[in-house]
């Protein structure tokens, strides 16, 4: 039987689905970009991962178009004229949506939507706003069907924030993801208890940690996809990743690691890289043709490569011998200071490439804490996270995260799962958050455990909607099927609870 | 160097005061409450001994001065030792320096509002709370109190300086049925509920309420709603047998409260004048 035929057999998939799949299968029959012998090598091996990203780019991979430049000029090729009032403004926006291409595409970025809608809003009466604004939503729930479709809102407190956060918890949707840019001078306490609440009903909006991001990409940064940093009117050409254990599997010593088999993958990835984002810009005809980029949606020197990793946890208690992993990455000294180690070691060689185009990020690519993929079973831990099921106290935890996350601009986050009581309680999770992201946390993600929305490992599902795959039913949304492979694979929602009888002494 | 016994230390707390805290949970207890869920905390340590031979993780051991202790490395948190102890204590106990505590806190700091101290009764460590809240409250730290009221804060209100003030348990306000309940008769803590709520340290105030007692129930909730009006929180809190001993569970029952009860009892407090009345 054919893989086409396979696809049009599933009972399983959507029509949407089944058209993805089968562009995905054609798009795999050219082999006119080629890689070194060396790399298919590590990437048969597992060492390296392309994320099934397709034989030949079509697109960037994530695409953050300016949706100021639609409020303010329009746009000629949708024939949209700026939007007068807030019926315009999201009808504008449903519309263009549909045209912004990604790896999934689904648009990874809408937009800013408290700021873009807030001068609409303030026009109308607060009913009238609500309704309009549910009604967006529920169309992007329906049409943009895929969990890695991410709004952003914050830092400042509105009225479209507030009626956003409050149908999130009316409509309990698994689309949009949503980030709250968190500024300790901007964000009042309110609305980021506001927010808290809001994220222990449905799992969202995450905490980004907006004066990092800040400083590393200026005021014009997006949150997309799960958590990923990157430039409004820009996004991230490729994202391949680093699967740290694997690559470890033939190093004798930290040492041998870090000094030959590390760098060796290292460059093999950054020629996977340089390789497909000439092909991007030079072959393909995105950045010549697309609406996006002749009328200054995005531009491509706004563009970078997003190089990842995953497996650290693993890869550090291999090459320590570290068998009980109770005892290993996050637990033990040892181990997490090799896991600096080889973040510097990873950090530096990166930062030295020249990459090509990024000129926006003086030719540099930048690193990403990839969030695990359901075939990652639990031989490679999501970036720099401890392992699932062996996760220490939270104060601990977060004193590991603080530690990792400033090395990744294109993104990393830890989940937190919080136990019923903390319902009743959101002000006792908003210091945690606060201080964490005080310290260098670069964002923070919650849920309480019995609810139906889910974080899994970075994207949201539904767990009703698991179990409708599970009993051979189509679900609307792309990713319910990595939730059901994250969660038989990796035990991704059986992460440690935050209770309160945690003791340290 | 003073140092004091105790029991655990939980980083982060939802559940003892508002906020995010870190509990110091001592060890010892000047009553012995019926209904206490960690019977294991009331009484120190008399190194019988009972408890080492039967730990599994090795983790106890009797030493030349005959002396129970304890490896926190080895253990498991079983609670076989506890379990076993006939004496209601408990071998996992650290004494610690106020700058022991100090150093884990700090640690938490960052991600807290505050820090309370409870047990066991806490304020039996008066002079070393004293202290500590001395040093919490130089890191922009609030300090509250969560005792059974036995202490005499008039006399000794040293330990209230740095302190936003008493979670103060009133457990029975009838003297009988205190004897009964928690092997008092409870004066003290009758003094300190009208004391304290002068000070204005009177942070809140719990009660449990237990099925079936309804005269013993009525009673106390009146007393303490008459007492405190609108100045504080009032807890009423639902029996529940679970982790209570098991001599006990036949006295008082095996079945938890019920809300509705429960509410009966929050409804007369605010109708009482308790406006801040409420189940939890």
């Amino acid at each position: 039987m054919s893989d086409a035929l396979n696809i049009i057999q599933d009972p399983t998939l959507t029509y949407k689905q089944e058209l993805l799949a089968l562009a995905r299968l054609g798009e795999s029959t050219d082999d006119s970009l080629r890689y070194s012998d060396e790399y298919y090598e590590a990437k048969r091996k597992g060492a390296l991962c392309d994320l099934n990203e397709g034989v030949m780019p079509y697109r960037p991979r994530y695409i953050c178009p300016d949706y100021e430049l639609l409020f303010s000029k329009g746009c000629e090729f949708l024939q949209l004229d700026p939007p007068r009032d807030l019926l315009e403004a999201v009808n504008a926006l449903e519309i263009f949506y549909c045209h912004v291409p990604s790896i999934t595409s689904f648009p990874v970025y809408l937009g800013d939507l408290d700021r873009l809608l807030e001068p609409f809003v303030i026009r109308e009466d607060r009913a009238y706003a609500k309704k309009v604004l549910g009604l967006f939503l529920r169309n992007i729930d329906r049409v943009q069907t895929d969990s890695f479709v991410h709004a952003d809102i914050g830092p400042e407190d509105s009225i479209t924030g507030r009626l956003l956060l409050e149908l999130t918890e009316e409509m309990q949707l698994a689309v949009p993801n949503i980030t709250l840019r968190y500024d300790p001078e901007k964000t009042s306490d309110d609305f980021a208890l506001a927010c808290v609440k809001c994220m222990l009903k449905t799992a969202k909006p995450s905490f980004a940690n907006h004066r990092m991001f800040v400083k590393e990409w200026g005021e014009r940064y997006a949150i997309a996809s799960c958590y990923n940093g990157l430039s409004i009117g820009g996004g991230g050409f490729t994202l391949p990743r680093l699967r740290l254990y694997e690559c470890a599997l033939e190093a004798k010593s930290p040492d041998d690691f870090i000094e030959r088999e590390l760098p060796r993958h290292i460059d093999l990835q950054l020629e996977y890289m340089d390789k497909r984002v000439r092909f991007i810009v030079e072959q393909s005809n995105f950045f010549k043709t697309n609406f996006l980029v002749t009328e200054g949606f995005v531009k491509q020197e706004n563009f970078t490569g997003m190089f990842g990793v995953v497996g650290l946890a693993e890869c550090c208690n291999f090459l320590l011998g570290i068998e009980d992993k109770k005892k290993g990455f996050g637990m033990n000294k040892e181990a997490t200071e090799l896991g600096i180690r080889i973040m510097e070691a990873i950090d530096k060689r990166v930062s030295e490439h020249e990459a090509p185009y990024c000129d926006a990020y003086v030719h540099r690519y930048r690193l990403h804490a990839q969030v695990g993929i359901d075939s990652d079973g639990m031989d490679d831990s999501p970036g720099t996270r401890i392992p699932i099921g062996v996760e220490p106290t939270m104060l601990e935890q977060l004193e590991v995260n603080e530690k990792f996350h400033p090395f990744f601009p294109t993104g990393t986050g830890d989940i937190f799962k919080f136990e019923e009581t903390y319902i009743k309680t959101p002000e006792a999770i908003l210091p945690i958050i606060k201080g964490s992201l005080s310290k260098g946390l670069r964002y923070f993600s919650g849920y309480l455990e019995n609810n139906d929305v889910v974080r899994v490992t970075g994207y949201l599902v539904k767990k009703s909607e698991i179990e409708k795959l599970r009993a051979k039913k189509q679900s609307l949304n792309n990713v319910t099927v990595f939730g059901m492979g994250a969660q038989d694979g990796g035990h991704a929602l059986d992460r440690r609870i935050q209770h309160h009888e945690e003791s340290s002494c | 160097m003073k140092k004091a016994p105790v029991n655990k230390i939980i980083q982060f707390s939802n559940v003892d005061g508002p906020g995010n805290r870190t509990a110091i949970f001592f060890q010892g207890c000047t009553f012995n409450c019926m209904f206490c869920h960690n019977p294991e905390t009331i009484n120190m340590c008399r190194s019988c001994g009972i408890c080492v031979k039967s730990c599994p993780a090795g983790a106890l051991s009797t030493g030349a001065d005959g002396k129970v202790s304890w490896d926190s490395v080895k253990c498991v948190q079983c609670d076989t030792c506890i379990k076993l102890c006939p004496h209601d204590a408990s071998p996992r106990v650290t004494w610690m320096s106020v700058e022991e505590v100090m150093q884990q806190i700090k640690r938490c700091a960052p991600y807290i509002d505050g820090i309370t101290c409870s047990g066991g009764e806490c304020t039996l460590q008066a002079g070393f709370m004293t202290e500590l809240f001395a040093e919490a409250t130089k890191l922009g730290k609030t300090c509250l109190i969560d005792s059974n009221g036995s202490f005499d804060f008039e006399r000794d209100p040293e330990v209230l300086k740095n302190s936003l003030g008493v979670m103060l348990d009133v457990k029975a306000a009838d003297r009988a049925w205190s004897e009964t309940l928690i092997s008092d008769p409870g004066d003290m803590v009758r003094k300190n509920l009208v004391f304290l709520k002068g000070i204005g340290k009177l942070f809140e105030v719990r009660t449990i309420i237990f099925p079936g007692r309804d005269a013993e129930n009525e009673f106390t909730v009146r007393y303490v709603a008459e007492k405190i009006g609108d100045s504080c929180p009032y807890k009423i809190i639902r029996y529940r047998p679970f982790g209570v001993r098991e001599r006990y569970q036949k006295l008082l029952g095996e079945d938890e409260t019920d809300i509705e009860y429960a509410e009966r009892y929050a409804q007369l407090a605010r109708n009482l004048g308790a406006s801040k009345a409420y189940v939890v």
